[in-house]
Formats: structure tokens, C-alpha cells, sequence
């Protein structure tokens, strides 16, 4: 697997909080990378890097570099939006917008100029096949997003990522909010997604990176301090304190 | 002794007792008189409006006794001190909702642009300073709006159009217009603050750009609270009175030239009211219906903007 984000040396403060420390680290293309360890360690915030997010809140101050694909994303001439179009991301809790599925998932590809009726609608149908909602909603598409439950609000947001065609989509903690059989339908879902995109997700649980991702980085208090293949991080750590959180005895 | 150990005991049974003792009969006043008393509190209010309405009601009926009600709603003329009397209200009509129109074609812009600003662009520290001063901008007494109307904005008017007279709807207007700034700006920006940070967010993740989360997530989300305001400005504008008393004229003139002295509604029923109309006469009767009529606008266009409000609410 080819590395598609290098990151090198990221110092990241938010005020005078050191928040990631020194973080050197490659993910690689087409495959699922996890971040894990406990509440606080960083792993949100390297996400949020990813896709600029951070640069929302004020104070944040950024250290050292990331590339995607071989370019400084914090770089002076990167275009933000067009960095997040790129970089798509889903969040803790499901955050459909106000509007019908349809628009949901169409409002994207309208923001970047998509006018015409055919395609979005095509866009839509894809985009929610992609995310295996379509058989569930394709007959009341007008509907309110907010009907949907919550697990399907959830494979909305990811619907609604994906119509922007992004190559890389950031998951954070996106199960958390949800019941074990919509998180096992997520879970099923990024696996099918690793095909065509390069996933990073956050999660606070460890069973959830053993089961679906191909790398794992362990965090801990701002700094990275192991990543590896999956099964060889939780079968054979190297670190002591990583063998400790996975073996339960913190965190 | 046998008798000693006795009374220790019924000591305690006593001091049991007093401890199981429920009764308070502090508190259980309390829990009467308080109800009762916030009530009439409350109905203080609630019986003024009924007061007033009646009061309207029963004035206007007798005003339209004498005159015919066709006549006042459809009338083009309104000279009710010199004769020939005539008692039209279009005139006054629509003298108040040019002022109105001029008003919110000043207010809404800006006031929305300035919502917009303070609640998705503005550091912290520039919306802690500025929302307090526009506000206080609602607390200046409107005799100084009128003030401001006539000394400053008129003068400026008549400088660019040399026909504009000393009393017009354009000064009048724009200072109403400024005057309810806060109200429209204050009110959205409460609405469009509260729209959650995940909607934002979810647009800003799709490549939004502030401006269009601004314009396509966070106005759609607060809209019903922004067409509150809108409509709160709007009746604000429709009731103002001091700044066209001193700015506009008392000039009832049915005109769609904003240059012109005009009359609104309002000022007419400052002119009757302060002057040395005798109670009793159709003039004086004149400024109830007048006044009945501002209520029934502003009346319907409360219930206009619950109907919006729902209409387009947008649940999150």
C-alpha cells in the first residue's frame, strides 16, 4: 500500500495547550487507518488537521507539515474548500441538514455548481447506493432527513460526503452516537468504501479498529507512540503502555 | 427512681413527636396567597389590553354612526378640521406605510447584514462590544431620532434633492429605518446563533465557504426567527410616532413621492389629541378609528408572521 498522507513533525497548540506533539506518521491510500486511545490523547485534533477543521478555532496554531498526495495542505496557496471537498469528514453525532434526503445529499455538489436536474440526480442515487441507504429511502427521497433513524441519518452524512467525490473520508467517532447494529452496518460499509477511498477514522473503541482497520496508530497525550498493522499492533506491541491500553489496564 | 425514668421516656415520645410534625403553617399560607397574588400581577396586563380594546371598539362604533364606514376605509380625502370635513383614510394610510416601506428597506438589509456579520464572522471580543451598542442604539428616546431627523438627515436630503421639502417621508423613513436596525440585527442574530455548530460544521466539511454556510445553512435554519423580527420591525414601524410627528409633516397627501410632507396615521392622532378638539365630536371620535385601524394592521400582521414562522420553520 502506497502512503497518500505524510505527516512530519506536527506541533499543534491551542492557546498555550500543546495538543500534538512531534507527531510523525504515513497513512496509507485505499485502506482503513485508525486512531485510537484515550479521551483527550490528540486523535480528534489530528483528524481535524486533515481537513483544516481546526482552523475554525481561534488560537489554534500549527507546527511542522502534512501532505496529501504530495502537497503542504497548510501551505499558503492550498484553497481550503476546495482541500475539504477533497478531504470529506463525518462526525460524532449525525448532523443531516434541515432539509429532505434528497437535498441532504444533492447540497453539496450544488455548492461546487452542479445545477442540472439529471445529474444531481444521478449524484444521489450513487452517492446513497455507495452508502447502502438508497434501498431504504429511494421512495421518499422528499422526506425530512430527521424521520430517518438514527443509524441511517448517520449513513446520510456519510451520502452526503461522498456526492462531493472525495478520495479521503475522515470518520470521527462516527458510531459512538449509535446502537451495535447500525454501528455493524457502518462498520460493513467502510470496508466496502476502502476500496475506493482512503478512510481515517477516530474511535474510542479498540474492538472497532481490531475489526476493521488495516493500520492503527495509538495515541497518548499529544504524542503517536506506536503505529503499525493492525493485527501486528494488537497481537505483538512493541510499547508497553500500548500493550496496557489494549490490554485494558488503562484508559 | 422508678418515676424519674417514666418521664424520660415520655420526653422523647414529645420530642418524636415534634420532629413528625409536618405542619407548617408558614409555608402552607405561602403556597396559598402566592398563586393568587402573581395572578393579579399577571392580569394587570392581560386586562389593560381588554380595556383598551374595548375602549376602541365602542368609540370607533360611534364614530362610524356618523360616518359611513365605506367612506373611511375607501375615502381618498381626509380633512376632518376644515370643512368641507371629509373623513377618508387612505391618505393617512398610506402616508404610514410609506415610512413603513422606507423604514424596512433601510432596516432589513442592514440589519440582516449586520446579523450576519456579528454571528459568523465577528471574533468573540468585536460581537462583545458591538451587540451591547446596538442595542443601546434601541434605548435612544425617539424624540432624538425626530431630532436627529430633521436637523441632520433632512438637511442632507435636500442638499442631493433640491425639491424636497423641510417636512418629508424619505428623512422620516430612514430614520425610522435606523431606529429598528436593532431590532431586526439583534433578534436574527439571536436566532442565527443558535443554529447548532454540527450544521455548520457539516457545510464547512462539504467545502462550504463561510459566506455560503452563512447564506445556504445558517439563514434557512434561523428564518422563521428572522421573519419575526422582520415583522416585529415592521409593526414597530408602523406604530412610530414621534420621529414623524417632528419629521414627516401634517400634510394627509396621498402620494407616492417620498420628497413630499406627508401624515401618517399616527401623527394625526398626536395633532387631535394634543390640540383643543372638543370630546365628543366626529373629529374627536376620528382618532379611534384611526387608531382602531392601526391595531387591526398590526393585529394581522402578528398573526401574519406565526403563519410564516411555522410555515418555514425548519426543525434541527
Amino acid at each position: 500500500m502506497e502512503a497518500l498522507i505524510n505527516i512530519n513533525k506536527l506541533n499543534l497548540f491551542y492557546g498555550a495547550f500543546h495538543a500534538l506533539k512531534d507527531v510523525t506518521l504515513t497513512i496509507p491510500e485505499k485502506a482503513i487507518t485508525a486512531f485510537i486511545g484515550p479521551s483527550g490523547c490528540g486523535k480528534s485534533t489530528l483528524l481535524r488537521t486533515l481537513n483544516r477543521m481546526n482552523d475554525m478555532i481561534p488560537g489554534t496554531r500549527i507546527e511542522g507539515g502534512i501532505a496529501i498526495g504530495g502537497t503542504e495542505i497548510y501551505s499558503n496557496e492550498v484553497d481550503v474548500e476546495t482541500l475539504r471537498k477533497k478531504v470529506g469528514m463525518v462526525f460524532q453525532q449525525p448532523n443531516p441538514f434541515p432539509k429532505s434526503i434528497y437535498d441532504n445529499v444533492a447540497y453539496g455538489p450544488r455548492l461546487h455548481g452542479i445545477t442540472s436536474k439529471r445529474e444531481l440526480d444521478e449524484i444521489v442515487e450513487t452517492s446513497l447506493k455507495s452508502a447502502v441507504l438508497w434501498e431504504e429511502v429511494k421512495d421518499h427521497l422528499k422526506r425530512s432527513a430527521f424521520g430517518l433513524s438514527g443509524g441511517q441519518q448517520q449513513r446520510l452524512c456519510i451520502a452526503r460526503a461522498l456526492a462531493v467525490n472525495p478520495n479521503i473520508l475522515l470518520m470521527d467517532e462516527a458510531t459512538s452516537a449509535l446502537d451495535p447494529i447500525s454501528t455493524l452496518k457502518i462498520e460493513e460499509l467502510a470496508q466496502e468504501l476502502k476500496d475506493k477511498y482512503t478512510i481515517v477514522m477516530v474511535t474510542h473503541n479498540m474492538h472497532q479498529a481490531a475489526r476493521v482497520s488495516n493500520q492503527t496508530v495509538f495515541f497518548l497525550n499529544g504524542e503517536v507512540i506506536e503505529y503499525s498493522d493492525t493485527e501486528k499492533l494488537f497481537s505483538n506491541p512493541t510499547d508497553q503502555r500500548t500493550e496496557d491500553y489494549i490490554s485494558g489496564r488503562f484508559g | 427512681m422508678p418515676g424519674q425514668g417514666l418521664q424520660t421516656v415520655s420526653k422523647a415520645q414529645t420530642a418524636s413527636k415534634e420532629i413528625y410534625d409536618f405542619k407548617n403553617k408558614r409555608v402552607s399560607i405561602m403556597n396559598k396567597v402566592m398563586p393568587v397574588l402573581l395572578f393579579l400581577c399577571a392580569s394587570v396586563s392581560v386586562l389593560t389590553t381588554i380595556g383598551i380594546v374595548v375602549t376602541l371598539i365602542s368609540e370607533t362604533y360611534q364614530f362610524f354612526q356618523k360616518i359611513p364606514i365605506f367612506d373611511f376605509l375607501f375615502g381618498t380625502k381626509w380633512s376632518p378640521l376644515i370643512p368641507p370635513k371629509s373623513f377618508g383614510v387612505l391618505p393617512l394610510l398610506s402616508g404610514t406605510l410609506m415610512i413603513t416601506f422606507i423604514a424596512c428597506l433601510v432596516a432589513i438589509p442592514l440589519g440582516l447584514a449586520s446579523a450576519i456579520y456579528l454571528s459568523e464572522y465577528a471574533p468573540k471580543r468585536v460581537r462583545k462590544i458591538v451587540k451591547p451598542i446596538l442595542e443601546v442604539l434601541a434605548g435612544v428616546p425617539t424624540i432624538v431620532y425626530g431630532y436627529f431627523a430633521l436637523s441632520l438627515v433632512t438637511p442632507l436630503i435636500q442638499s442631493i434633492f433640491h425639491s424636497a421639502g423641510v417636512f418629508n417621508a424619505l428623512s422620516a423613513g430612514i430614520v425610522v429605518g435606523i431606529m429598528i436596525i436593532p431590532m431586526v440585527s439583534s433578534l436574527s442574530e439571536d436566532a442565527m446563533s443558535s443554529v447548532p455548530r454540527s450544521l455548520r460544521d457539516g457545510a464547512y466539511a462539504l467545502g462550504a465557504t463561510r459566506f455560503e454556510v452563512a447564506l445556504k445553512i445558517v439563514v434557512p435554519a434561523a428564518f422563521s426567527g428572522i421573519v419575526a423580527s422582520a415583522v416585529l420591525a415592521f409593526s414597530r414601524a408602523i406604530g412610530e410616532t414621534m420621529i414623524v410627528t417632528v419629521a414627516a409633516g401634517s400634510t394627509p397627501n396621498m402620494t407616492v413621492n417620498p420628497l413630499e410632507s406627508i401624515q401618517t396615521m399616527t401623527a394625526y392622532i398626536v395633532q387631535v389629541s394634543l390640540g383643543d378638539t372638543p370630546h365628543g365630536t366626529i373629529e374627536y371620535g376620528s382618532i379611534f378609528a384611526v387608531g382602531m385601524t392601526l391595531f387591526v394592521i398590526t393585529f394581522l400582521l402578528n398573526i401574519l408572521a406565526q403563519y410564516i414562522a411555522r410555515k418555514f420553520r425548519e426543525e434541527y
